[in-house]
């Protein structure tokens, strides 16, 4: 029962990851609360949707190409509501373009798609695995699978390639990178689209796991993935892995185990108790304050 | 006196300016938090709601007078205030976001709670709330507030957004006057919230989700942050455009969100934000000068 609730909330934790991995990247570079990737994340899932009902594309396939089409929205976003404020206005204005862009997705989506909740067909059948102390779905060993994978992929573009090392430099330092040659404007880009594309991948498996997709769904997702970045240091994306792991899990077990009614008062109780004993969050850096 | 006059105006242009006055007072209330003293708060519908229920509750089941039940609403959201303010010693900037989001979340759930009628929410309260209250109160709540904030404390807030720690190097009790700034900021929101809640006789958990405090946020920095005259026009401004916005039927949020963003690109800094009535003044002034010293060689 145990181990069970543990999978179960490893793989709600595994999605919430990947869309905190967006949040904290963006975060990491421009001190932006990108408050529009929930709706990346929920407009990912629409696109994944879309392929496989009405035209009937393998799934894998229609995941891939629901990454990519994210990625250029999340460009796009970026190029249009917040590239235009970069340099010349306070975070918080950035923050409300920010909010702006969410809520005209929202109604964008919900106006093309109607406000009804669809779902997936079902294409993994409810096969379980019986590992001995716990059983196991088919469908939430791919999730994990794939998310390990997404997230192992990121690891290894971040240390190992050029553009990584480029993206380490502009969170270090925005300024500095600009003078050393390199072109922060593509950075932030390309930043945007792997954050949206890692989104993208969420929503999709988010969509066959709970077989819900819905122009509202970004909201609380976004919210509380945002709470995972933060709870895992935000601007570290290790934290935000292990903010969304340990988020998923603390909700699936205080549902589990407390009452389901209370089921976000948990998730967000406990993320205000680690903020309360680590002002930082997880793995946070404290950063000391130069005069 | 409504009833008198409706007799001049609509009662919807009417409705609309009560609404218009309740938001300034919350938006007022969120401005001294985060637009004055800089500390970015993203839950002030929590206090709004703790405001609302309890003042709704109590006249409805106490048979509270009116002015009372607004005034223990708003001493209930100053007092969550005061709480949420003590994280703030030591959180920072978007940490502090996150526990205000989640403060009023948290809530929020546990509005489904029996009193407050659960997921339906309350019902029937007593219409109190009326035009010219709103009005008199909105006088009162701007005046005071324009007193506050050039006087000492108010100053002391201004120069916490503007360096913190430069502030505490002046003296300046950075950790007594962000509580005081949570705590009068949720007063207000609690005030605002108890107003609405006897002008809508109708309030469920959801009237108080994060999109109020969004809404409540835009307001602030639309308007432009820490001035009382931007925070007003924010909070007309935005009150009125869903209505006005009505034209363009089911495209209206679509429009809402593309406007937020447009008035950002062109106002980065939000309408008034960098306008100062001392800027003009000095510059009318100046211009004399000139004219002066060109008629004088």
């Amino acid at each position: 029962m145990f181990l069970e609730q543990l999978l179960n909330g490893l793989t709600l934790g595994s999605t919430y990851a990947l869309i905190a991995l967006g949040y904290t990247m963006v975060y990491g570079i421009i001190q932006l609360i990108n408050f529009a990737h929930g709706e990346v994340y929920m407009i990912g899932a629409f696109v994944g949707l879309f392929l496989v009902t009405v035209l009937g594309v393998n799934i894998l396939v229609a995941l891939v190409l629901a990454m990519l089409s994210c990625m250029v929205v999340g460009m796009l976003i970026e190029r249009v509501a917040y590239r235009p404020l970069r340099g010349k206005s306070t975070r918080l204005s950035a923050l409300i373009s920010a909010i702006g862009v969410s809520i005209f997705l929202q109604t964008l989506l919900a106006l093309l798609a109607g406000t009804n909740t669809r779902s997936y067909p079902s294409i993994f059948n409810s096969q379980t695995f019986d590992l001995g102390f716990a059983e196991v779905s088919l469908l939430q060993i791919i999730i994990l699978v794939f998310a390990a994978l997404l997230m192992i992929g990121l690891q290894i573009m971040i240390h190992k390639t050029r553009i990584g090392k480029a993206m380490r430099a502009s969170s270090q330092d925005l300024e500095a990178s600009y003078l050393m040659g390199i072109n922060v404007n593509r950075v932030i880009s390309f930043t945007f689209a792997i954050g949206s594309a890692l989104a993208a991948a969420g929503g999709v498996m988010v969509g066959i796991y709970y077989n819900a997709v819905w122009p509202y769904m970004g909201m609380m997702a976004g919210l509380k993935a945002f709470a995972a970045a933060v709870m895992g240091g935000i601007g570290s994306i290790p934290g935000a892995m292990i903010g969304g792991l340990t988020l998923g899990v603390l909700e699936i077990m205080g549902v589990a185990y407390l009452t389901s009614s209370y089921k976000d008062a948990i998730a967000f109780g406990m993320l205000i108790l680690v903020l309360l004993i680590r002002p930082q969050g997880l793995l946070g850096k404290k950063i000391t304050k130069k005069v | 006196m409504d009833a008198y006059l409706t007799q001049y105006i609509d009662p919807y242009y009417l409705r609309l300016l009560v609404l218009i006055g309740i938001n300034i007072i919350l938006a007022l209330g969120l401005n001294i938090i985060t637009g004055v003293t800089g500390q970015l708060s993203m839950g002030h519908a929590g206090f709004m709601s703790l405001g609302a229920y309890t003042s709704a509750i109590l006249s409805m089941q106490f048979a509270c007078p009116f002015w009372l039940a607004l005034l223990a609403g708003a001493f209930v959201a100053a007092l969550f205030g005061c709480l949420i303010g003590i994280p703030t010693l030591r959180l920072e900037g978007d940490y502090l976001a996150m526990v205000t989001i989640g403060f009023a979340e948290i809530i929020r759930v546990f509005l489904n709670f029996e009193p407050g009628g659960k997921a339906v929410g309350l019902a029937g309260i007593p219409q109190n709330t009326n035009f010219v209250l709103v009005l008199v109160m909105v006088i009162v709540i701007v005046y005071l507030n324009s007193k506050l904030l050039n006087s000492r404390i108010g100053k002391a807030w201004y120069s916490i957004r503007e360096n913190e720690i430069a502030a505490e190097a002046c003296g300046v009790d950075t950790t007594r006057l962000k509580v005081m700034a949570f705590t009068v900021g949720s007063f207000l929101g609690g005030l605002g919230g108890g107003l609405y809640a006897h002008y809508m006789f109708f309030i469920r958990p959801q009237d108080f989700a994060f999109m109020k405090s969004i809404e409540l946020l835009n307001m602030v920095v639309l308007g432009g942050m820490g001035s009382i005259p931007g925070t007003i026009i924010g909070a007309t401004i935005l009150t009125l455009a869903p209505e006005l916005l009505r034209v363009v039927a089911e495209y209206r949020m679509l429009f809402y969100g593309a406007l937020l963003v447009i008035l950002m690109i062109f106002r980065p800094n939000g309408l008034l934000g960098d306008v100062r009535v001392y800027d003009i003044r000095k510059r009318w002034g100046r211009k004399e000068v000139q004219a002066n010293a060109d008629t004088n060689p």
